[in-house]
């Protein structure tokens, strides 16, 4: 696991890297099955297959993420949230429905909140990203963080970074205002353990912790 | 997924001609959150993609003069935050914040919404083949008719096709005779927002009257005092983050509690965003009361056609639009 560029592998011209469900996708099942085994076999390194597209369906994004800035060649098709998971080994923000419907692949992009499901990774070129993996300052959790853990605003946890993500963005925006208002801007992030109980009372816990700064 | 080119233009001339010269199989993306979800279920598969969200200029809110204009690009979200169109214009703001979710809204814009795509669950779930659908595959058949067609239209339909078109946006702008300014390889144009939709009769795959390489560059809404006077009323299977069962979004001008001047117009029944004139001419000079807003609510609904699943709509329809009525004029009273 690394979230440093320079260990990524290198790139053929003609080949770049797509996650394995791209591969899936793309209904070449004998190339995907090879780099399924293969990348079964590298479970350290980045997860994901090669698959051949040509040039001009690449490109090259220089993006800051979690404040550190980063240029990386990728396939046209690749997601935000691939990007950051399949590549970069940031695995907080999770694929949950991959559809833009849960609300588990949430991240910031220059400060709003988007669903990187749905965000093409080519959109993030010279904007700002932050992840669940960047909003603690070293070894002080964000305020936010510190509620959802005084609030047991979780069970399974698998929402958890998406709701996170969602409800700093979500206090930012200033519609944290009152339990009804949290409730219709939160409406996009699902928790499926029924969590929400907790999840509202930390977000106002952390909404006024917050505004105090 | 099928690999495609990608480019991000910096002005709208640039853009349409990237459009031109990229040739078959390409696609202006704003947003993305309908087309690149497409593009994940094979239902969409464009070759060269041109990303307008780049384009300088393009998301402006304006409101000088006698018009609003919202650039294309102007996201869901920031419309629908700004005070000024929330206090005169109820029934814009409403119909944003009460579609998609803040990350979807933050993503997606005011003019790439005008061209989101059926939720009909046939046409989303059917990229493999599993079920026909005449918007996928023309000529391939209808499986919501007949099928489990809760969800479907019950006004505009035909014998091909019964999918509702999804937007609350685009409802809102019709009922308040709003307009799309058009770039394309011909040069610009306008046209009203109602325009933009066809009905799908035996073609239901051809959706918009825009022409190859034409792109949406902003929305003009003509200033009425009817703005104030308005609401976007959604009827959802839960409370929030849901498609519309049935929508209306109402825009009246009183005097007293006579009506002067009403503007109605449907969301989640019909197969394009519907202006309910029917109901707009039973309200005309009558005193707004409970059993007249019912009554015209009935009147939209007069030549609805439910298949199996999906009769409520009618009646829920006619409830919507009389709730619609009623918490509109109560905005003058405040």
């Amino acid at each position: 696991m690394c979230n440093d560029p320079d260990v990524a592998p290198e790139i053929p011209d003609n080949q770049l890297l797509v996650s394995r469900r791209d591969a899936m996708i793309a209904s070449v099942a004998v190339v995907a099955a090879s780099h399924f085994a293969a990348s079964a076999r590298a479970q350290t390194g980045p997860r994901q297959a090669a698959l051949p597209v040509s040039v001009d369906q690449a490109l090259i994004i220089r993006t800051s993420i979690n404040g550190q800035t980063l240029e990386i060649r990728i396939d046209a098709r690749t997601s935000l949230l691939d990007l950051l998971r399949e590549r970069l080994a940031l695995t907080g923000a999770k694929k949950g429905c991959d559809h833009g419907q849960c609300g588990a692949c949430t991240v910031h992009i220059d400060g709003r909140r988007v669903a990187s499901c749905l965000t093409l990774a080519g959109k993030v070129d010279g904007r700002e990203v932050l992840t669940i993996e960047g909003l603690a300052g070293g070894d002080t959790l964000h305020p936010m963080q510190q509620a959802f853990i005084d609030h047991d605003a979780l069970q399974c946890g698998y929402c958890t970074p998406g709701q996170i993500m969602a409800a700093v963005a979500c206090v930012a925006e200033g519609n944290a205002t009152s339990r009804e208002r949290i409730r219709e801007y939160m409406s996009g992030n699902i928790c499926r353990c029924g969590a929400y109980v907790g999840i509202v009372a930390a977000i106002e816990d952390a909404a006024a912790k917050m505004g105090r700064g | 997924m099928r690999p495609f080119t990608y480019i991000r233009p910096a002005t709208p001339q640039e853009a349409v001609g990237a459009f031109a010269e990229a040739g078959e199989g390409a696609r202006f993306i704003a947003g993305g959150t309908t087309l690149y979800d497409l593009m994940k279920l094979t239902i969409e598969r464009p070759a060269h993609l041109i990303d307008v969200t780049a384009v300088r200029g393009l998301d402006r809110i304006e409101m000088d003069g006698d018009r609003l204009r919202f650039g294309a690009n102007a996201a869901m979200s920031a419309v629908a935050g700004d005070p000024t169109i929330g206090r005169d214009y109820p029934v814009l703001s409403e119909a944003l914040w009460k579609a998609a979710s803040q990350q979807l809204r933050n993503m997606a814009t005011v003019g790439g919404n005008l061209l989101q795509r059926t939720r009909c669950m046939y046409f989303r779930n059917g990229g493999g083949g599993i079920y026909p659908c005449n918007k996928r595959e023309p000529g391939s058949g209808c499986a919501a008719i007949g099928g489990l067609d809760r969800g479907q239209a019950v006004l505009g339909t035909s014998e091909a096709c019964t999918a509702v078109s999804p937007g609350d946006w685009p409802v809102a702008l019709v009922a308040m005779d709003a307009s799309i300014e058009v770039l394309g390889p011909a040069g610009s144009r306008s046209l009203p927002v109602g325009d933009l939709y066809r009905l799908p009769g035996d073609t239901p795959h051809l959706e918009f009257t825009l022409g190859p390489g034409e792109m949406i560059t902003a929305i003009t809404v003509p200033k009425t005092p009817a703005g104030r006077l308005s609401t976007y009323h959604k009827i959802r299977d839960r409370e929030s983050y849901a498609f519309a069962l049935t929508s209306a979004a109402v825009a009246l001008e009183m005097s007293g509690d006579r009506v002067e001047g009403a503007r109605i117009a449907l969301g989640g029944v019909a197969t394009r965003p519907w202006r309910a004139s029917e109901a707009e001419e039973v309200l005309i000079g009558h005193l707004l009361t409970p059993e007249l807003a019912l009554a015209a609510g009935q009147a939209a609904f007069r030549d609805a056609r439910p298949g199996r699943h999906n009769s409520f709509k009618t009646e829920l329809g006619a409830r919507t639009i009389t709730d619609a009525l009623i918490i509109a004029a109560g905005r003058g009273r405040t």
